[in-house]
């Protein structure tokens, strides 16, 4: 057992986790909306029906909201045991967003929820619908708090490194909230929820019209539903768009390794398909890809908003380009060595009391700072995430995102002419669309995580210095409690799922 | 008082007309024993927070990691 295995292996206990958290976070984010959309219908028009509509799919989102509550309290366990070291110098900067989040989870959802559920006929239509609506929100505004959290990991602002407590401290707090790189992500993940929200009633109503039941009911849940998820889909790419134009400014290697791209160029283009060379290795000259399509200019204009704009390559951000100015990374690293020798250094002046020793090591610490993590790397390639897996994660993303718009367009148009039960290919994609929602959700994350490696915080802190030091067989059995755990709640998820479906909206299948 | 008991009402009668929450609440009390009881009792105890007694040491700990990579 070494230091290897036990990072890998908290790595992958983390990534197990989150994954599956994410397997139930979306729909609750969707779903919520779209049910105060159709309740909203119903106290707007007084239709029963609307009513009915609203109450089914209320039934689908307690199952999917009470299956994954607290499943993303197993990552904070996490944090404390296999992540001591980060989770001690994060603490006052993730103490804020996560106590709000907390306490917002707990009184906005919990309340109203039970409104939502238990007050259909014991308070008033316009005290049950403003209730639904505030789920919804305090779903999303939870989210938000948690993706501050990461959002900052990806890209550190408003803090300083305390060299005593040894912990990054926060010195602005709205500069931590209005993080560009928070309110992108905040903005994406939770329009991508609102997609998986649209996908999932658009594709069990496409199969009620394939059964050729409940059609009255499928035929209105498509249309909110479709209409819903095409103007998700808009804001998807919208906010997808301003998420990678903030990985081109904070995170190159992210950038780089998201295209492929080793040998930058001014005028870049996006490879909208291709197959990498897996035999390529930095500054070798070989060809990046086996075969691509690439759209021409668009990855310098989509990262830096100008068709001309050099885009780094992972050749230039490793070897380093003095012709543009860009540091090698074994520049980084001698100078994470100084600040980790200057806050060495100073620690030991402040226990002999030697104040002069101290300001000197202080101020070569801070002149260092931003480097600190570099300092522990061996090897400058080690800077560059896995390439294979980001790459291709992000185009299994973007490709099914763009499936998600043309399949939300054409829906919605066939069911607005009135055509709708006469395709039954395009009902029986939208079925099958469902899990490819889910595949889309979780390679996003994929990208976003996989893709800052080394880094458990941008720069500051590698993986290999964030864990703790614990014996990996516990890590080894845990890993397998919670696989077991996890996907224990995924299989009585959808078995009670379908249940509810079968049973249908007639059979009244609210909770 | 009256408020208090129509509260209570308002929930004792919406847990009695549960038909799948009923389900769904046992399999929700199940999975907090597995996290809280299991998990976090014998799995997950928070390093910093069972080996040393105050912030100091563990700050001192954390540094030493830091320092010594």
């Amino acid at each position: 057992m070494d230091s290897t295995l036990l990072v890998e292996l908290s790595r992958a206990q983390f990534a197990l986790t989150a994954l599956y958290h994410w397997l139930f976070v979306p729909l609750t984010l969707g779903l919520s909306f779209i049910i105060a959309i159709m309740e909203s219908l119903y106290v707007k028009t007084g239709d029963e029906t609307w009513k009915k509509i609203t109450k089914f799919w209320m039934g689908l989102f307690a199952i999917n909201f009470a299956i994954g509550l607290a499943t993303g309290i197993i990552l904070e366990f996490e944090f404390g045991t296999n992540w001591s070291n980060y989770s001690w110098i994060v603490g006052d900067i993730f103490g804020a967003p996560l106590a709000i989040e907390g306490i917002m989870a707990f009184f906005m959802e919990s309340t109203f929820f039970a409104v939502m559920f238990f007050g259909w006929d014991k308070v008033s239509k316009k005290v049950h619908l403003l209730s639904t609506w505030l789920v919804a929100i305090g779903s999303n505004l939870s989210a938000l708090w948690i993706l501050v959290a990461n959002g900052w990991m990806q890209h550190p602002v408003g803090m300083e490194f305390n060299l005593n407590t040894a912990r990054f401290e926060m010195k602005n707090f709205f500069d931590v909230l209005f993080n560009p790189n928070a309110i992108s992500k905040f903005l994406h993940t939770v329009s991508s929820g609102y997609v998986m929200g649209a996908l999932f009633v658009v594709g069990i109503s496409a199969w009620y019209l394939l059964k050729k039941r409940d059609i009255l009911f499928a035929k209105r849940s498509i249309i909110v539903a479709a209409s819903f998820g095409l103007l998700a889909s808009v804001f998807l790419t919208l906010t997808g768009d301003e998420s990678a134009h903030q990985v081109a400014l904070t995170q190159p290697t992210k950038l780089a390794a998201m295209e492929g791209l080793y040998d930058g160029k001014s005028r870049a283009g996006i490879v909208a398909i291709g197959q990498l060379n897996t035999d390529k290795k930095i500054g070798d000259g070989q060809k990046e890809f086996i075969w691509s399509i690439e759209i021409p200019y668009a990855l310098s204009f989509l990262g830096f908003r100008n068709i001309n704009a050099f885009v780094p390559g992972i050749d230039d951000l490793v070897l380093g380009n003095p012709t543009l100015s860009i540091e090698p990374a074994q520049s980084k690293i001698d100078k994470g060595k100084v600040a980790i020798a200057s806050l060495k250094t100073y620690k030991e002046a402040m226990r002999e009391n030697d104040n002069t020793k101290a300001t000197i090591a202080f101020q070569s610490f801070r002149e260092n700072q931003s480097f600190l993590g570099y300092g522990y790397l061996n090897d400058p390639a080690k800077i560059i995430p896995p390439v294979g897996i980001t790459f291709y994660s992000f185009h299994i993303m973007v490709g099914l995102g763009s499936w998600f718009l043309a399949l939300f367009f054409f829906v919605l148009y066939f069911s607005m002419v009135g055509k709708i039960e006469t395709k039954p290919l395009l009902l029986k994609l939208a079925f099958l669309s469902i899990p490819l929602g889910y595949v889309a959700g979780e390679a996003g994350w994929i990208v976003a995580e996989v893709g800052r490696q080394p880094w458990a915080i941008q720069s500051m802190l590698p993986v290999g210095i964030a864990t703790s030091s614990i014996d990996p067989i516990s890590i080894m059995i845990t890993l397998g409690l919670f696989a077991t755990i996890f996907t224990g709640l995924l299989i009585a998820e959808i078995k009670i799922m379908l249940k509810q479906v079968s049973i249908g909206p007639e059979g009244e299948a609210h909770v | 008082m009256n408020m208090i008991k129509r509260i209570v009402l308002f929930y004792s009668d919406g847990f009695k007309q549960m038909k799948v929450g009923k389900t769904l609440w046992l399999i929700i009390a199940i999975k907090f024993f597995l996290f809280f009881i299991l998990l976090k009792l014998f799995f997950f105890h928070d390093v910093l927070q069972t080996n040393f007694s105050n912030d100091t040491d563990r700050a001192n700990f954390v540094i030493k990691n830091l320092t010594n990579p």
